[in-house]
């Protein structure tokens, strides 16, 4: 009993470390690809410091770190003192909770002794076995718009509470289409569970993206928009409403929002992985099975990690490449198109399941992943003529 | 005005192709471009180590000098052209008679306040005989503001840096533009 708790613990305090410096560090490389997107050098000059070594700007998030903790934390005389301060909790919380289910690499040998209630080696992952963990992370993630809503409305600015306001819309909006997306990759699975779900798309080698583009596509644009990632980051557009739900906030507490806003951005991008990418497995290099040594045990560690950070800089560059969406094409995309291809995926999945089998023993995979990318094509194709995204409300002559 | 106005002319949107109706065409060409930025050269100029290039130091309007002639003596006659030019006031002339016979006056101090200079060029434009000019100094910077109130050996130290840099429109064969 002991031990487990000692192990789950010392996993516990690993990945909180981890966490917090690789969104210390994820902010540093926001700011470089945002800086050479637009054809400039980005942070570069903050080393270590009372030196002058400057190790390419790798100082600046301790910079910016120590920058928040002594900034004056200003709270108006206007809001909601309790909630004011809970909300920026909460919403911290729930994003680390979050990664409790979400495997960090697959299992450590198992000579190191340390047997599992189960039996088996080690899984890299704070809470192993949870059976329900893709809907863990579903009721977390939706927790944390609870901090969203309580800071928009606990600010009592109207700014704030707009933001909170777009934020409660456009969850519920993209909670469904999230849902939808993954529901094939859990039929396909046969689990709930996120290692078995890798497990799976290790022992066939086909992973999830090949089988299901239009369950991906769905889910990606779903994530981004739970995350709040550029182009949906509607309830804190700057141009619009200052700084939406924290614009009454300052030092730490706005700290600790904008902490859990990339600690979203880097479950989004586990999630993705894991998903959809086949983990921790990558061809010929790291195996499927759960007897491994330390060299395979490291590797699938690393290729894990190497996934999740290409997933991030796609998320970084995004937000440089496309406009924001205007809120009622955002309402027009969740319902009138990710909602039927949702479906539509779905439907596809489910009589893959039932005669996949027979296919592939026919006429083999090729031809099975080929068709499901053909019935993508021809989905979005369906959806763009029947709810193209451009909404024009400007006025009409016709109209008068 | 009313939508019926006929004054109102009415422009009819072109329609969507079916990529921009896709909407995913569209996606890829945005990630392009930022690709391509992200991994093109770039355009900061590190400032303190790397100086920026300047188009034309000839015509750049940054701190003045007063320029010497060929005895190495002050140009500047003292007629205040220059100061009478000047939309911000900042130069501040004493004539004294001049110590040399080819000429009447000669500054005895001569100021700017470069902290209330606009950098027009007025001065530079009003000036017979070239004696005033703007160089291309732009990084001007004091710790108080007397400090920012060039006087007559400042200038003149000024030209000393620069004259070689930039010659004066005389010593280039040719007049003042
Ligand atoms: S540049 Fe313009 S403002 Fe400055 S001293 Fe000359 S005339 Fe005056
Ligand atoms: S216009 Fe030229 S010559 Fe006349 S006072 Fe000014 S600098 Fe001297």
């Amino acid at each position: 009993m002991t031990a487990i708790v000692v192990e789950a613990l010392v996993k516990i305090v690993l990945l909180c470390f981890a966490l917090m410096t690789a969104a210390a560090y994820l902010v540093l490389l926001e700011r470089w690809i945002a800086a050479w997107v637009q054809d400039r050098l980005g942070p570069n000059r903050v080393g270590i410091p009372l030196t002058k070594i400057k190790m390419f700007g790798l100082g600046q998030p301790l910079a910016d770190g120590l920058k928040f903790i002594f900034k004056e934390v200003y709270t108006p005389s206007h809001v909601d003192k309790v909630l004011y301060i809970v909300a920026p909790i909460s919403i911290l919380a729930a994003a680390l909770a979050t990664f409790a289910v979400i495997p960090f690499g697959s299992v450590l040998p198992s000579d190191l002794g340390f047997p599992q209630p189960d039996g088996g080696p080690i899984r890299l992952v704070v809470a192993p076995g949870i059976d329900v963990g893709m809907i863990y992370v579903f009721a977390l993630s939706s927790l944390a718009v609870y901090g969203v809503i309580l800071g928009g409305w606990a600010s009592n600015n109207k700014y704030s509470f707009l933001g909170g306001l777009r934020s409660s819309a456009q969850l519920i909006a993209y909670e469904i289409p999230l849902g939808l997306g993954i529901l094939g990759v859990v039929l396909a699975a046969g689990s709930l569970r996120l290692d078995t779900i890798i497990t799976s798309q290790a022992t066939s080698g086909l992973w999830n993206v090949l089988v299901q583009p239009l369950g991906f596509l769905v889910f990606l644009i779903a994530a981004f928009a739970e995350s709040a990632r550029l182009p949906f980051d509607l309830p804190e557009a700057e141009q619009e409403l200052i700084g939406g739900y924290h614009t009454e906030y300052s030092g730490m507490p706005l700290l600790l929002y904008l902490i859990a806003e990339f600690l979203h951005m880097v479950t989004a991008a586990f999630l993705i992985v894991i998903l959809f990418f086949g983990g921790w497995h990558f061809w010929g290099l790291t195996g499927s099975s759960d007897e491994i040594g330390w060299g395979t045990a490291i590797l699938r560690v690393v290729v894990l990690v190497v996934k999740v950070l290409a997933t991030i800089v796609f998320m970084m560059m995004v937000r440089w490449s496309w406009p924001r969406f205007r809120f009622d094409q955002l309402m027009a995309l969740a319902w009138k198109v990710m909602l039927p291809l949702g479906m539509v995926n779905l439907v596809l999945m489910a009589s893959l399941v039932e005669y996949g089998e027979d296919i592939t023993a026919t006429w083999g995979r090729a031809f099975l992943i080929a068709g499901m990318w053909i019935a993508t094509l021809l989905a979005c194709l369906a959806a763009a003529w029947i709810a193209p995204l451009s909404g024009d409300n400007r006025p009409r002559m016709d109209a008068a | 005005m009313k939508p019926t106005d006929p004054n109102i002319r009415w422009i009819e949107e072109p329609r969507l192709g079916l990529t921009g109706r896709m909407y995913l065409p569209l996606v890829v060409q945005g990630l392009t471009t930022t690709t391509r930025h992200l991994v093109s050269p770039k355009q900061t100029v590190s400032f303190p180590e790397e100086r920026p290039k300047i188009g034309n130091p000839l015509i750049y309007r940054g701190v003045h000098r007063l320029n010497k002639d060929d005895a190495g003596r002050v140009k500047c006659v003292a007629c205040f052209l220059c100061a009478t030019a000047c939309p911000a006031h900042c130069i501040d002339i004493i004539a004294a008679p001049s110590p040399w016979p080819d000429r009447e006056k000669y500054p005895e101090s001569f100021v700017i306040d470069e902290l209330r200079c606009i950098f027009c060029g007025m001065c530079e434009e009003a000036c017979p005989v070239e004696a005033i000019e703007l160089t291309s100094l732009f990084d001007l910077t004091g710790r108080s503001r007397e400090e920012m109130v060039f006087d007559k050996e400042k200038l003149l130290s000024v030209y000393d840096q620069t004259k070689d840099a930039e010659p004066m429109p005389s010593h280039r064969g040719g007049t003042t533009p």
